[in-house]
């Protein structure tokens, strides 16, 4: 066990953990967010997904050692329930989920993508979206939702 | 019952606002952090009486509802939908209404969520819709006396019931009831709210539960945390049917956070203080199992047609080997289905709290108090002393890891003395999950001269291990096996009994081309009356479940295939070739809707031409189980005769549930489920060797992923007020396979008769055109 610092959502926290533990346990377990989730522990479905520098990282797969420091963002970190992030209003307004287990994977991938390239075609969104997976099928739904962002962002 | 706590002592250490002769919910209405239902401590209580009105509503002094339901949310929207028939029922607005689902302690036992029985169970004239009815009644007797006025001449808005021609003489709920019980049995002569003047069911009201999801607020099972919890990591064998030879516990010995190795005959796992310990623990452990052995997958679909069988007849008209030995033209083929995975996107997990003499389980079950029941069985506690709380989860499609993993934790609590919480590692809710069934299945189809089908033989052979545990085989799934607790007894039997009582179509076993004629009575949506449905049930090697559209999928993928092949051999439209041998209306009425809608043009499949991408479409329809929905498919798609790749460009899809509650959650369901019905037509299939199971994660079972381009999709939704509410979640999925499969006939004249359609596969085809 080490202590660590890390700064989740603009605050500072200090951890007490195995270095090799993911940083996905870290979050759900030691920092009881509820936005990152366990879906596959090897990083081919997205419901771990947490943005760092801008980047979708798969937290279940990121040793929390790697991470001492850097500013994490979890699907807690965008926006409330009474003050949605705009793609989260997006997806409200589309009605894109069912279950919502897969929320957290695919609005952070498509976030950090649109955010870094606000002018990707569809095809370069859907290749973005590759490794992200929505067991449910809102397919269509979410992406009349990222779609949605993705103007929002060029306007 | 001893020892066991009333509803109302649970209430009331619960630890919320208790007045005298207060209406018990009260109790529970402080809404937790994400909007939604509070998890609340306390004891269990084993009979909620679904005939009185209070185990269904209560009304507080402010007027708010709260509700309970034994239909739970499993991302098919049924919380919101629940909420739009309370507020509607009692003319109260949505955000008044406070509803908690399947929680043993407190909301009535309505068995198991699923079979797309939750829209006929609570949205006819009976439990929660029949409760409302019966409250919203009482309620306007109560405010008659109270106002002097006659029930007759009152009128109910936003939960005040006001004289209609004087708006002075007005009372709300909270003033006539607020705070009391309804003392009031369920009245099946109590009106339900005409459904031509609904103004909140029948709408598209917004989820209630999606602010919540998409800003990461919501619990999930997977994030219940309580007091003391330490994690547990079950150690599973190579394959169903291994048994433990030895456990060597000092090779965790020291490891950090390790607390407990817990071994129960086959069953065993590793408490640890922390998950990634318990994790790294369960992968130390020295275990030793006996070797399993599997039939080869190459040759399983002869396999599973030499097993003992267990045979039925669902209909027999005697008649059918002679129609079909003096028939112009016999038409026969032999479809194949695999086993499949419900694949949830989240690894099962559950949380319980197990003490000498009372148990919590935190689940994401589907089935509450039976789980109960096999967790008290597991524990050896009464089961009045098991409080399962329904907690959301990853979306299930019939049968996910919740109710094993539910017995996992528990096992593992009542080991190690502490709250335990069990998350499945991805191959251990893969490799371990109730399959969906595989199926061969044969069709032998007779036809007159004229192109009429005079006889339909209908032989089908699928496997089977346990099924959902219900109140009492925890067996049925791999930790109640592992424990020591058999699966479902399956006693071969040959011949079949001939069939009797009623035509029962539950499974779609029989094609909606013909009659149903049991002792008599006709059942069947079709006019062919020499018919034959066999099937023969076997033993597999693999635990086995209802996976959305359970059999009725598989039985659907042949009847609907084999009547294309009649079709194009007779040189005639699939669409009026249907329709020629049906005689269900609301069949009819959908096959022509998805036509119409489709922009469906008349003429025999296929389509000719011989371009490297050809186009075709492709048409199927159902009875969801014989009662259950009507809906039909036209699908349209692309076949890259190269590669051997099939896109689908778009789906439309006609649909009658009866009296339709919510547009929009119906039209998700739809769009879901065609689109999961696409990824499993093309993709996905569970693999193994001669020892275990292959499909352990996203590699080796391929689900189409958020990459994959989709087709759009339309919906043409009937809605029939003046019909029973039926099931809206498994209807369009059942045609997928066909519909894709006829589509691609009529673009390439190859007939797909093996799911799932893969490039190689549909390659071979073409191969043979």
């Amino acid at each position: 066990m080490s202590k660590m610092a890390l700064r989740v959502n603009g605050r500072a926290h200090t951890v007490d953990v195995d270095p090799t533990t993911p940083l996905l346990y870290v979050l759900s377990d030691d920092l009881e967010l509820r936005g990152p989730k366990f879906g596959c522990g090897l990083g081919l479905c997205g419901a771990c997904t947490v943005i760092v520098k801008g980047r979708a990282v798969r937290s279940c797969v990121t040793p929390v050692s790697t991470m001492e420091g850097a500013e994490i963002t979890t699907l807690e970190g965008l926006g409330t329930i009474e003050k949605p992030h705009p793609i989260q209003r997006a997806f409200i307004d589309a009605q894109a989920a069912q279950c919502g287990f897969c929320l957290n994977g695919v609005i952070l991938t498509a976030k950090a993508f649109l955010d870094q390239n606000p002018r990707a075609t569809e095809p370069q969104i859907r290749q973005a979206m590759s490794g992200v997976l929505c067991r449910c099928f809102t397919h269509n739904r979410m992406y009349d939702a990222i779609k949605k962002y993705a103007s929002e962002k060029r306007s | 019952m001893s020892g066991a706590l009333s509803r109302r002592d649970f209430l009331k250490q619960s630890g919320g606002l208790v007045v005298s002769f207060s209406l018990a919910p009260l109790a529970r209405l402080e809404p937790s952090r994400d909007g939604l239902v509070q998890r609340g401590g306390g004891a269990p209580r084993s009979q909620i009486d679904a005939k009185q009105v209070d185990s269904w509503i209560g009304i507080g002094a402010d007027g708010r509802v709260t509700a309970y339901s034994g239909k739970c949310e499993l991302g098919q929207g049924m919380h919101t939908t629940q909420v739009q028939l309370i507020a509607e029922e009692l003319a109260v607005p949505i955000d008044r209404v406070t509803l908690i689902m399947c929680d043993t302690s407190i909301s009535p036992d309505q068995g198991t969520t699923s079979g797309s029985q939750s829209h006929p169970a609570n949205f006819n004239h009976q439990n929660l819709a029949l409760a409302c009815a019966t409250a919203r009644e009482a309620l306007v007797g109560l405010a008659a006396t109270r106002l002097g006025v006659p029930a007759d001449q009152l009128t109910v808005t936003d939960g005040v019931v006001a004289a209609k021609n004087d708006a002075s003489k007005q009372v709300s709920y909270g003033e006539l009831v607020g705070g009391k019980k309804f003392s009031l049995a369920l009245n099946p002569n109590a009106k339900r709210r005409d459904p031509r003047s609904w103004k909140v069911l029948g709408t598209s009201v917004p989820r209630v539960d999606l602010p919540s999801l998409v800003t990461g607020q919501m619990e999930f099972v997977q994030n219940v945390r309580v007091p003391g919890m330490v994690h547990g990591r079950v150690v599973r064998p190579p394959a169903v049917g291994a048994t433990l030879v030895s456990v060597d516990e000092s090779s965790v010995q020291g490891m950090p956070g390790v607390i407990k190795v817990v071994v129960r005959k086959n069953f065993v796992g590793v408490v640890a203080e922390k998950p990634w310990q318990a994790i790294q623990a369960a992968g130390k452990l020295k275990v030793t199992w006996t070797p399993a052995s599997l039939p080869r997958q190459a040759e399983f679909y002869d396999y599973v047609r030499k097993q003992p069988s267990r045979d039925a007849l669902l209909v027999d008209s005697r008649d059918v080997d002679e129609t079909l030995s003096r028939a112009a033209t016999v038409v026969k083929a032999t479809y194949r289905h695999p086993y499949q995975m419900h694949g949830s996107m989240g690894s099962s997990c559950a949380v319980a709290d197990v003490q000498s003499d009372r148990a919590t389980v935190w689940s994401s079950t589907q089935s509450a108090y039976p789980t109960r029941n096999g967790v008290a069985t597991l524990l050896g506690l009464p089961p009045e002393r098991v409080r399962v709380v329904f907690t959301r989860g990853s979306g299930c499609y019939g049968l996910n890891g919740a109710d094993t993993v539910s017995y996992d934790a528990a096992l593992l609590s009542q080991a190690a003395g502490r709250p335990v919480r069990v998350q499945l590692s991805r191959k251990d809710e893969m490799a371990f999950e109730n399959y969906g069934q595989p199926y061969v299945i044969e069709q032998r189809v007779a036809v007159d001269r004229d192109g009429n089908i005079v006889a339909w033989d209908h032989e089908s052979w699928s496997a089977t291990l346990g099924n959902r545990p219900g109140y009492d085989t925890p067996g049925n799934v791999i930790t109640g096996t592992l424990a020591g607790f058999q699966p479902a007894a399956f006693a071969p039997r040959t011949p079949a009994p001939p069939p009797s009582g009623r035509f029962d179509n539950g499974s779609n076993a029989a094609p909606s081309y013909v009659a149903g004629c049991v002792a008599g009575a006709c059942g069947g949506t079709g006019s062919v009356k020499s018919e034959r449905v066999l099937t023969h049930t076997i033993r597999g090697p693999f635990f086995t479940g209802p996976l959305r559209s359970p059999s009725r999928l598989q039985n659907t993928f042949a009847h609907e295939s084999v009547m294309d092949e009649i079709a194009a051999r007779l040189k005639m439209d699939p669409v009026e070739y249907r329709l020629r041998h049906l005689r269900d209306p609301r069949l009819i009425d959908v096959v022509k809707a998805a036509a119409k809608a489709a922009k469906w043009q008349s003429r025999p499949s296929p389509r000719g031409g011989t371009g490297a991408m050809a186009n075709g479409r492709g048409i199927a329809c159902v009875l969801y189980e014989g009662d259950n929905g009507y809906c039909a498919l036209v699908a349209d798609v692309d076949v890259d005769r190269n590669s051997g790749r099939i896109a689908v460009k778009r789906f439309v899809v006609a649909q009658d549930c009866g009296p339709i509650s919510s547009p929009d959650g119906m039209k998700n369901q739809i769009e879901g489920g065609v689109l999961q019905g696409m990824s499993r037509a093309l993709g996905e299939e569970v693999t193994w060797d001669d020892a275990k199971v292959t499909s352990v994660d996203w590699r080796t079972y391929r689900s189409l992923t958020m990459g994959a381009d989709m087709p759009a999709i339309e919906s043409v939704l009937i809605n029939r007020t003046e019909g029973e509410a039926m099931g809206a979640g498994e209807t369009a999925i059942t045609l997928v396979a066909a519909a894709i499969g006829n589509a691609v006939f009529d673009a390439t004249g190859a007939r797909l008769r093996e799911v799932p359609f893969t490039p190689e596969r549909v390659k071979a085809v073409l191969g043979t055109v």
